[in-house]
This record gives C-alpha cells, structure tokens and sequence, in this order.
C-alpha cells in the first residue's frame, strides 16, 4: 500500500489496512498531533487533511488513505521549523490554549483558506463547526484565520506550489 | 517589551501550534500496561460480590484489581474521605468503579473489563435532593446518619423588620441543571515505577500536589514515594481535580503492584459517565423592595446537589452563600444551603464555583423587582449595587482595594450604547418572525480560596552563571497559559528579556505543595510569589554589587538585561553579574512565598471577611428569538472586567472570550441528562458544547485598578468570565419575549431540544 504523509511517500504493508487511521500515525509514525477525545468524529480533535479536505480521522481506517496525499500538523511548518504563517497567525492572535484542539483546528482553517482564501467571518465559524474548543470561544482563532488569510489571498501561486511541495 | 513578548507569545504556543507538544497520551514507555475501568450497572446497591475469574482467564489480562488489592486508604476525598478508589460496601452512583483491567493492550483491558460481573443487592435510588433531606428517605452514607452534608449560613440584621418595610416582595424558584466540564483531553495517567521505588505519575490533572496526596495515600506510601510531573493538558475548567486524582492513583496501584509502568486512557463515555460535574442548584429567593427600588432585605434557600460524594461541595456552596445577593447592599440578608447527597453522578468544582447558578437567579432577581419598582435595571441596579467602602453580606468593609462595580458597569453600556437599544427591545411584539432584545448582568467575586482553604503559593528562581535564570512554581498549567504569565512577571521584575528564562519542569518533587490550580489563583498566588522571589534575588545581587556600583544597596537598578548604580554609567551586564556572584560564593537563587491575607469567617452567623479582595465584572449579549421556532440566535457580546493588572493581555482575553462560551452553553445548550441516575448523554453528539456558529462575535474590556494586596497588582479572570453570561442572556430574552425563564438550560416555548450530532460514517 502506498501512502503519501507529509510530502513523503512510503509502503506499508497490507496488515495494517484495517488499522485505525489515527493509531497508525500516532503509534507507527509517532504523529501524535492528531488527537483522541471522542472516538466517534464528534469533536474534531483528530482532523487531519486528505487531499486537501478535512478529515476526522479516529473512525477511519489505514486504507482510507491509500494512494492519497495526506497533511497532517506536523506537515505544516517549513522542514527548518519556521512556522506556516497560518500557524503564526494563531501564536499572534492568542488563539491558542490548552492546545488539545489546536492540530485540527489549523487543518481544517487551512483547507477553508486554499478553497476560499476571501472567507468571511460568518463563513469561517461554518467552516469550524465540527472542531469544538472549550477553551476560547472560537473569537481568537477566528481573528487567527482572517489574519492568515492576507497570505494565502496574496501569494495564491506560491502558496498552492508550497502545499503541492509539502503533499507530493 | 521585548521581541518575545510580543502580541500572542506563549512559552508553550510554537509546541502547540506543530503538534510537537507531548500530552500525556503522546508520551511513549517501553514495557507498557493498558487498564481499563469496570462499571456496574447499578446506581445504588449493596455489593455481595464481585467476580472477576474470566476476565483474569482472559489471554492477555494481567490482573484484574479490586478494593481488596488496595494497600492504603480506599476511601479519599479533599473534605471528607468518602470518595472511593474502588466501590466496596455499596455502590451510590452509576459512575462508581469496581474493579479496574490491567492487561497488555488497551483493547484487551477494555474486553475483558466486560467480562467482570458484580452481585449486589439493590437499593432504593435517590435521586431528587429535596427528597433526600426528607427524615426516612434511605442514606446514600449511612455513617454520616443523614443526606443534608453540609449546610452554612447567614444572619444579618433582621430579615423579618426587613420585609415589613417593603413595598413589594418577590418570592422567585429558579433551577440549575448538571454541567459537564468537557475539557478536549479526557482523563489519562501514566505511572512508572523508578528503580529507586518511586512512582512518577504522568497525567492529565491540574492539582499536582492532591494527585499526589491521593495517590500516596491509596498506595499506603510516604508523600516523597511519589512524583507527579506536568505534563501539557488538555483544559481543565475546575474537572480535573477529584476524579482525575483517583485515576493517577489506580493507575500507581497497578504500576506499583505489577512493577511496570501502566497507562490508563479514558473513553470519553467513561469521562462523562465517571466525573463530577457542576453542581444543579434549586434556590428561593424572597427580596422585599421599597418603593424607591432599595431592598430591604433578602432570604435565600439554596439546596445543591452533591451526588454520591463529598467532592468539594462544603467550599462550592460557601461561595454560593457568600455570594448569594449579588453585588448589592443588604442590611437584612438570610441564607441557608445545604449540599445534598444523592445516587445522582457526583458534582463539585467547576469554573465558577457555586457562582453562575446563583448569578443567573440574583440577576434576574433584581430586574424582577426593577420592573415592579417602576425603575429600569440598570438604575435599580445603581440604587443597590456595592460601592468603596460598602458593607456585604457579611459584613465584610470593601476597601484597600478600587471597587469597580460602576466602572465595568459605564464600560459595557457604552460599548453596547446598552441603553438607547433596550428602548429597542421586542417585549414579545415585533413585525418580523425575530424578536430582539439586549441584556445584562453584573456580580462581584472574592478572589481565590478565601475562608475555603490555606492560601499560600511558593516561587523559586534560579540564575545560572551565565545569566540565564530557570523559574519555578506551585502553580500548574492547566491551559490557561499559566506558566507564560509567571515568566513575563519575573522577566518584568528582573529588567531582563524572557528569552533568558525558562520554565522548569513541574514536579511535585522539585517545589512545596502551593495548593491547587483553581479558585481563578494561578496569576494572583504565583505572580505574587514570582514578585517576592524576583525582590528577594533582587536584593541579594544588589548586596553584593552595590560596591563595584559605586551606591548604595537600595540604589542599584535593574533594566534592560543590566544591573545599574545610580547612573546608567555604573553598569553591570546581567550575565556578567551572575558571574561575579558566583565567583565571590554567592548564589543567586531565591524563594519566594506569596501567603493569601488574613480572612475570618463565623460559620454560625456567615459573618466575617470572607475574602482578601475581589473583582467586579458585566457582560451584556444582543439577541434575537425567533417567534415559531424559539431559537435564540447571539448577535454580539461584550465583557468588562477589573483584572487588576493585565499581565498578557492577548491570554486575559482569551479568559474573556472562553469564560463567556462556557456561559452561552450554561445558559442555552448544555445538561447532562439522568434517567434513573444514569447519564444518558455520553459524548460530544448528545452532549453540546458551544461550536463556533453558536457564539456572537464578543468584545473584551479590560479595567485595571492594579491591587495593592497582590504584589504583582493581578487579581482573576478565569471564573469570573463564565459567571454572569446565562443571567445577561435571561434578561436579553426577557426583553426580547416578555417571558422570563427560571431554569436552565433555556429552552423559549417552541423551541424543539438541539438534535444529535451527526457524526462521521465508520
């Protein structure tokens, strides 16, 4: 089976078809960004990118992912470590808490922001819906996604070409 | 500022940000153990036997560990030992543990854990608290003798004299539902056996040090046989205290006895299930009311249910009686609470403590009696509300400190421009299918523990020779950004950049018990502690400087990374500095103790200076109901709050922000629902929080009257931003409908109970 994590291609055996997809990255790949808090795609804590679309992934299997570019939050910042500017944005903003929802909630704000780098407010609370947090009202991260957005509306193709770096 | 003090910078917020951060169940361990919990099916039953051969037999269980297996105490509690590490005599609620799996991977443990039967005999359930203080309802602990735990009081002036001379008397009902903390990270430990006998204990909890009281005594092993390390954590919000406390020491009793390190990681069915939630209150309330609109006197009846065990209700329902007229002025004031146990799940701290119930009654109270008094809220609130130097309801003098209460009041109502749209407000009539309407609502908080506890906070900072500085504190990141707040602190103190500090890992081991991480007391207690450590280190550098300095002890400065003399002339590098005290065998190392002021308190009359000082706080919400379906639809928020001192400002409004959520979801969507004593609601489907598009774009206004008490001038947000959010939605609703709503969750008539969830296919 081949799999595409993070830019990087790897095979992995056909045992591991039915793993969960969320223990196979944290367990085999010791991905732990991806979280587990709810077990059944309530909260949004394990959210990862599929293609460039959101995932919760803790109800997903290994196969899922089979020939598909996956982006997990350790695939975002730059291999030196220089953060993505949608995650700077989320430092800046004090978007940022206990941290536990943090992963998913920047994957599922850069998905909106490749599709609609214009988002609105109103459309960037859709766009989070399924990604709960307890800690911050959703207000800071909002103002994180709106800031970020500037970078993704100004370099459109810089920016696909970074993502299409990262995931292929 | 520094560069790193810029907007937003955490400590922890790049690690969070990549996904780097380890939580508890990120952390990886060779030679692991997985444990799972057993549950009965029973609420309240007398155990014959519990019967655990096939889940032994089962390939790849360990051991299977019952009360029997437990060295030291069973029984545990903050207050009263009543808690159980594993259920023995009965079990009182559907949460209790019986036995707990050990085997060599989790999904082992949690098949076999359903192999475990238990026998017991069943016993009446009581499951309503009025009920249950009844003289022949059955006892949930029958050697307590009685279901009333704790009852406290107030008795002020002549509440009977009082009422004689009202023009008016309300007598109101309101109702409180049971709240799930819902913290992200549900509750997970991992204990290692060290080769030196210790057990390190990993995990998910925000009171380190009864982590370790708890387990230490469950172990039946000295306080030093244990450590318990920090970890990052996935929120707390007052949940983690207790339950996640007994699950670190099952998990060391299973380490401990199988010498092998042990991870137990919950479900989040077993979290909910499990852990204690805030409190459901019932309250009557009586208030008499001049025509003048001033009250005259108040008589309150508060009834809270505590479920199974103690918890820390005695401290919840203290707060709830302290605080049970508002921030108003009574000279006739009469409470009496009773903390109530029943079969029903336990409850006891969360955000608020006691606090949000009683706020969502006061403040619809006082716009009753506005409305009946001919005056509008905000001006019967002027009428009554506490001002400097008045006396409260315990006759405690408000002084030595600014009381805010008109200053947050001004700030909201002319961000809102409050006044000119409630003139706008619906009152249940309005053209559209939407009825509009603003609220508000106000309260004043003691600080921290006050008459709850022992009060004091220890901070250690440590320079090294070459000028970088390792700090410490009693105080635990739950989340909140506790430890960002304590660096900025020392690194203002010290006139150095907090590049040069880091934060040392927490432990039990390294730093005296400085009491738990809640009571809104991480930035109060620590930062005053980190203040007295930072003056202390601060005088001992000078001491020994001040001669190369050319002045005086008392005249050296420290700024901008250097130790100055009188003038920027006679300079010192910090890092050479530290050198120099090294090098003339001095080190510069100080400790810091921050001890809360005195409180008094009579619990025979509820008199006395409940707390060392407090803080004043106003939310307002706009909103609009729709008049078929009665959805409530939050248009705009706004919060002001006397901080004392904003230390972070980017974190305090994140305080703002996440406290006023919490409110929204008290106020409109949340309740753990019981049938028969069993939670019906188990996980994030059934059970809703807050998500993004139920909450209005909110505004944070931070008033600061810097606190001459707290060395640092901080004083809370955590608890006071999520205590007044349901009563200004109340109110909004009220001006909105006509209609006042006197339990909560809210639900205005047509309004259809929120659906499940959808969650995603397997």
């Amino acid at each position: 089976m081949k799999l595409h994590i993070n830019g990087k291609e790897m095979e992995v055996g056909r045992e591991l078809a039915e793993k969960r997809l969320v223990e196979f990255l944290r367990e085999d790949l010791g991905l732990t960004g991806a979280k587990n808090a709810c077990d059944i795609g309530a909260c949004g804590a394990c959210t990862i990118l599929i293609d460039n679309e959101p995932l919760k992934i803790c109800m997903k299997r290994v196969k899922d992912a089979e020939g598909r570019r996956v982006l997990t939050i350790e695939g975002m910042a730059a291999p030196d470590g220089t953060l993505h500017p949608l995650q700077q944005a989320f430092v800046e903003s004090g978007a940022i808490q206990c941290g536990f929802c943090t992963p998913g909630m920047v994957l599922t704000a850069h998905a909106l922001l490749l599709r609609n780098p214009l988002a609105t407010r109103e459309e960037i609370r859709k766009a989070i819906n399924g990604n709960l947090c307890r800690c911050t009202g959703y207000q800071q991260i909002i103002d994180a996604i709106q800031k970020a957005a500037f970078h993704y509306q100004r370099q459109p193709c810089e920016q696909k070409h970074e993502i299409a770096a990262a995931a292929n | 500022m520094t560069k790193l003090e810029s907007k937003g910078w955490r400590n922890d917020a790049y690690a969070k940000v990549t996904g780097k951060a380890k939580y508890t169940d990120d952390l990886k361990f060779s030679n692991l153990l997985h444990a799972a919990p057993v549950y009965s099916d029973f609420v309240h039953a007398k155990i014959e036997s519990i019967i655990t051969e096939d889940a032994e037999n089962y390939s790849g269980v360990v051991r299977v560990l019952t009360a029997r297996d437990v060295p030291g105490a069973n029984h545990c509690g903050q207050i009263v030992q009543d808690y159980r590490i594993f259920a023995d005599d009965k079990i009182r609620y559907h949460g209790d543990v019986v036995a707990m799996v050990v085997a060599e991977s989790r999904d082992i443990a949690i098949r076999a854990s359903r192999l475990v039967r238990v026998e017991a005999t069943p016993l009446p359930a009581v499951l309503d608290p009025e009920q249950a203080m009844e003289p022949n309802t059955v006892l949930v602990h029958t050697n307590h003798g009685s279901n009333i735990l704790n009852t406290h009081r107030i008795r002020r002036g002549n509440v009977e004299q009082g009422f004689r001379e009202a023009a008016f008397i309300i007598e109101e009902k309101f109702q409180t539902q049971f709240v799930e903390h819902a913290y992200m990270e549900p509750e997970v430990a991992v204990c290692v056996p060290r080769a030196d006998g210790v057990i390190e204990v990993y995990g998910s909890m925000q009171h380190p040090f009864s982590t370790r009281r708890f387990t230490s005594a469950c172990l039946g092993v000295a306080l030093s046989e244990i450590e318990v390390v920090g970890v990052p954590m996935g929120g707390g919000f007052g949940g983690k205290d207790d339950t996640a406390a007994i699950v670190c020491a099952r998990t060391a009793l299973a380490a401990k006895l199988l010498n092998r390190p042990v991870k137990m990681m919950y479900r989040r069915e077993w979290s909910i299930r499990e852990s204690y939630k805030r409190h459901p209150y019932r309250i009557y309330y009586k208030m008499g009311v001049t025509r003048e609109g001033k009250i005259t006197a108040m008589q309150c009846r508060i009834i809270a249910d505590a479920g199974a065990y103690c918890s820390v209700t005695p401290w919840v329902t203290w707060r709830s009686t302290v605080q049970c007229c508002g921030p108003y002025q009574v000279e006739n004031a009469q409470c009496d609470t009773y903390g109530v146990y029943t079969n029903n799940v336990v409850t006891g701290a969360m955000r608020g403590f006691g606090s949000p119930q009683m706020n969502f009654a006061m403040e619809q109270m006082v716009e009753i009696a506005a409305g009946k008094a001919g005056l509008s809220g905000i001006e019967f609130r002027r009428r009554n509300m506490v001002r400097q130097g008045s006396l409260t309801i315990t006759g405690q003098r408000l002084d030595g400190h600014k009381v805010a209460m008109e200053q947050v009041l001004e700030a909201v109502l002319g961000e809102m421009d409050y006044e000119a749209k409630l003139t706008r407000c619906s009152f249940g009539k309005s053209d559209s299918n939407e009825l509009y309407g603003i609220g508000l609502a106000m309260s004043y908080r003691g600080v921290s523990l006050g008459a709850e506890g022992v009060d004091f906070c220890a901070a250690i900072i440590n320079a090294q020779a070459d000028g970088s500085i390792l700090l410490e504190t009693g105080i635990h990141e739950n989340g909140q950004g506790a430890e960002s707040a304590l660096l900025l602190i020392c690194a203002r103190e010290l006139g150095v950049d907090i590049s040069r500090i880091r934060y040392r890992r927490a432990s039990t081991s390294n730093i005296p018990d400085s009491g738990t991480t809640v009571a809104s007391r991480g930035t109060i207690m620590g930062g005053g502690a980190v203040t007295l450590a930072a003056q202390e280190l601060k005088h001992k550098i000078a001491g020994a400087l001040c001669e190369k300095l050319q002045c005086r002890a008392e005249d050296v400065r420290f700024k901008d990374n250097c130790i100055l003399g009188k003038t920027d002339r006679e300079k010192i590098s910090f890092d050479d500095a530290m050198q120099a005290m090294f090098q003339s065998q001095r080190f510069p190392y100080a400790f810091g103790v921050f001890k809360a002021p005195r409180v008094t308190w009579d619990e025979h009359t509820g008199q006395g200076n409940a707390y060392f000082t407090w803080v004043y706080g106003c939310q307002a919400v706009e909103l609009t109901v729709n008049k078929k379906t009665g959805k409530v639809k939050l248009l705009n928020a706004a919060a002001a709050h006397d901080v004392g001192k904003a230390i972070h400002p980017e974190m305090v409004k994140g305080q703002f922000f996440g406290g006023m959520a919490m409110g929204t979801g008290f106020g409109l969507h949340e309740e753990i629902k019981l049938k028969d004593g069993k939670i019906t609601n188990l996980n994030f489907n059934t059970y809703r929080i807050p998500r993004a598009v139920d909450l209005p774009e909110m505004k944070a206004i931070l008033i600061e009257n810097p606190d001459p008490i707290s060395p640092s001038g901080a004083k809370s947000i955590g608890e006071p931003a999520n205590e007044i959010m349901a009563p200004a939605i109340a109110n909004a609703i009220y001006h909105a409908t006509g209609q006042r709503h006197f339990s909560l969750p809210i639900r205005v008539a047509g309004a259809a109970e929120e659906a499940p969830e959808e969650v995603c296919g397997p």
